[in-house]
């Protein structure tokens, strides 16, 4: 099998650059050198306590940071689970959000902003606690109606997703017309992007996706064989029923996780894997930690155009991944002149 | 190596074979012959733990199927499908050492005795000049000895083949057919072998078993099953059986105008 190191490394470099420039950049630049220092101090325990430099700290650790980690996490989150959800249905047209995920969320969190919850914890938490109830119980209800005694035919699987998914969009829709005022806030929070601050949010949302993703790291080889389909799979000794579940529990909920707090953020799932495939590997050992890499830093970057293209104001992120993830997409499927990727 | 008793197999509740008895020892190539619709495929999901026996009982190496994990069944029993819709990305390297599978852990971690004997796999299939090339550039022919390649290499003692022959040109039916044929010869190998074409059958398996509605309507060498009255019956159409050759190699066709 052919050496891998260079994607690593190419993607690795990436994301760091990504993540170096998400925390300087912003409505304050933070330069290299004093972001460098502001960095050592930080985690040598010497945080500033007076002037310029104690303002800047408090931007980096107190809203720069988090906000870095939650969108690295969340593209790690969306690419990865689209990569598993690609391989899983054998479909290059399918991403995070076909088996009701992101439909479910978004019922749920118009829901839950339809009613006046109090300003405290549990307030502020109520939109993405339930948006990921909703995104949960639309899986199992989408798996459910899909499953044909112990098998889940994968025809079932994705018919069900589709039907499940129009019936939670039309009714968010319907919630949406009717609640006056609110109808901008859950247009922004469905188009994605982060609505809350600090550090709440990613440490919400990490122990989901680290186990999410960590179980679909581990699926690698699992994943290619399915490739051949479920029988030949079952044949050649993998437990095939079983392990699809795995997939779809691990994927769903990372994907819900993420959906939770940074709203529905499309085109990374669908077309970060694509990309790997195009410039790297098909084999989901490395497909899979590759897509979660490039994901991040992917992300990362449309973050940083969303929060500067037109400061002060945010533009959703979910807008910037498909308008300048696409032309970048197109010009390296036009440059990599390959067949045989599926 | 294989042996069958009253097994009986359907989906819900429409019975898809009856009652079958069969016994195949190591070293034979067992040709599976019947109209369409008899059961063939339907043994061979069953056999490779695809459906569960609704009565009766398998034992392969003397060991009941049902009781087998999937890899314990995986490193037992292999199957080599028709050679349709494999992925393509994958290499034919790549695609053979899938068959290792059942060998390996969770994470597929390979080692240098699996890749010795994906190897040898390839080295007897004809496949290894291959090796690097993805699977959507290679011919129908080529596709199929890598399934042949990919069975061997999860080092089973017995295989099950469903019409590995039905979109090959002639040079490779025979040739695929020639390497099966050695393969039995020289190892502990036991062959199970569904055939369209009952000459093929006839030149190639030690036994023949003719199904047909799920039934065993005939077992036997090919002389005694491939006769013209068990043959017309069961597929509704006069045949007549001529004998070629000094070893007297039946040859079925129908009646001569």
């Amino acid at each position: 099998m052919k050496t891998l190191t260079r994607p690593y490394l190419v993607s690795l470099l990436l994301l760091l650059g990504a993540l170096l420039l998400s925390v300087a950049v912003g409505s304050v630049f933070i330069p290299p050198a004093t972001l460098f220092n502001l960095l050592l101090q930080g985690f040598s325990g010497h945080m500033p306590s007076t002037g310029e430099s104690q303002s800047l700290a408090t931007i980096l650790f107190a809203l720069r940071i988090p906000r870095t980690l939650l969108m690295a996490l969340t593209g790690a989150a969306l690419a990865g689970s689209g990569a598993a959800y690609q391989g899983l249905f054998r479909n290059p047209l399918a991403d995070p959000y076909l088996i009701g995920v992101a439909s479910g969320a978004g019922l749920g969190a118009v829901l839950a902003m339809s009613v006046r919850w109090p300003y405290s914890t549990l307030g502020l938490m109520a939109v993405p606690l339930a948006a990921f109830v909703g995104s949960v119980v639309t899986v199992f209800v989408v798996y459910e109606l899909a499953r044909v005694g112990r098998i889940v035919p994968t025809t079932n699987l994705i018919l069900a997703g589709v039907a499940v998914s129009s019936f939670a969009t039309a009714a968010t829709s319907f919630l949406m017309i009717n609640t006056t005022g609110e109808l901008r806030r859950a247009l922004v929070w469905i188009l994605g992007g982060s609505t809350m601050s600090g550090w709440q949010p990613v440490l919400a949302m990490l122990p989901y996706v680290a186990l999410g993703l960590g179980t679909l790291l581990t699926m690698g080889h699992a994943l290619n064989v399915l490739q051949f389909g479920d029988e030949q799979a079952q044949q050649l000794g993998l437990p095939v029923p079983r392990m699809r579940l795995l997939i779809i529990v691990a994927a769903s909920l990372t994907t819900a996780a993420a959906v939770s707090f940074t709203g529905v953020i499309g085109f990374v799932g669908l077309i970060i894997p694509h990309l790997v495939r195009l410039l790297w590997s098909s084999d989901y050992r490395h497909l899979l930690p590759l897509s979660l890499i490039s994901g991040a830093a992917f992300l990362l970057a449309a973050d940083v155009l969303a929060r500067s293209l037109m400061a002060p104001q945010e533009i959703p992120v979910g807008i910037i991944t498909a308008l300048a993830g696409a032309p970048f997409f197109l010009w390296v499927l036009r440059r990599v002149k390959q067949q045989h990727l599926w | 190596m294989l042996e069958i008793r009253s097994l009986s197999v359907g989906y819900g509740e429409r019975r898809v074979l009856h009652n079958l008895n069969l016994d195949l020892p190591s070293g034979q190539i067992l040709g599976v012959i019947g109209p369409n619709g008899a059961g063939k495929s339907t043994l061979i999901r069953t056999l490779s733990g695809i459906l569960t026996p609704q009565t009766g009982q398998v034992r392969v190496a003397g060991r009941a199927l049902v009781q087998l994990s999937h890899a314990e069944r995986a490193r037992l029993i292999a199957v080599v499908p028709q050679a349709t819709h494999l992925p393509p990305a994958f290499t034919a390297w790549e695609t053979v050492l899938m068959g290792r599978t059942p060998y390996l852990n969770w994470l597929g971690q390979t080692s240098a005795h699996d890749e010795e004997i994906v190897r040898q796999a390839m080295l007897h299939t004809d496949t290894l000049e291959l090796a690097d090339r993805r699977v959507g550039e290679l011919s129908g022919g080529e596709q199929q000895r890598l399934l042949l390649a990919r069975a061997l290499a999860q080092a089973a003692p017995l295989l099950l083949m469903d019409e590995p022959t039905a979109h090959l040109d002639l040079q490779y039916q025979f040739s695929l057919l020639d390497q099966i044929r050695d393969l039995v010869t020289e190892g502990k190998l036991a062959v199970l072998i569904v055939l369209h074409d009952l000459n093929l059958v006839a030149r190639y398996a030690d036994q023949v078993a003719l199904l047909v509605k799920g039934k065993l309507r005939a077992l036997g060498t090919p002389r005694q099953v491939l006769t013209p009255d068990l043959l017309s019956q069961a597929y509704h159409t006069p045949l007549e059986v001529l004998f070629l050759g000094h070893s007297g190699q039946p040859f079925v066709m129908p009646p001569v105008k």
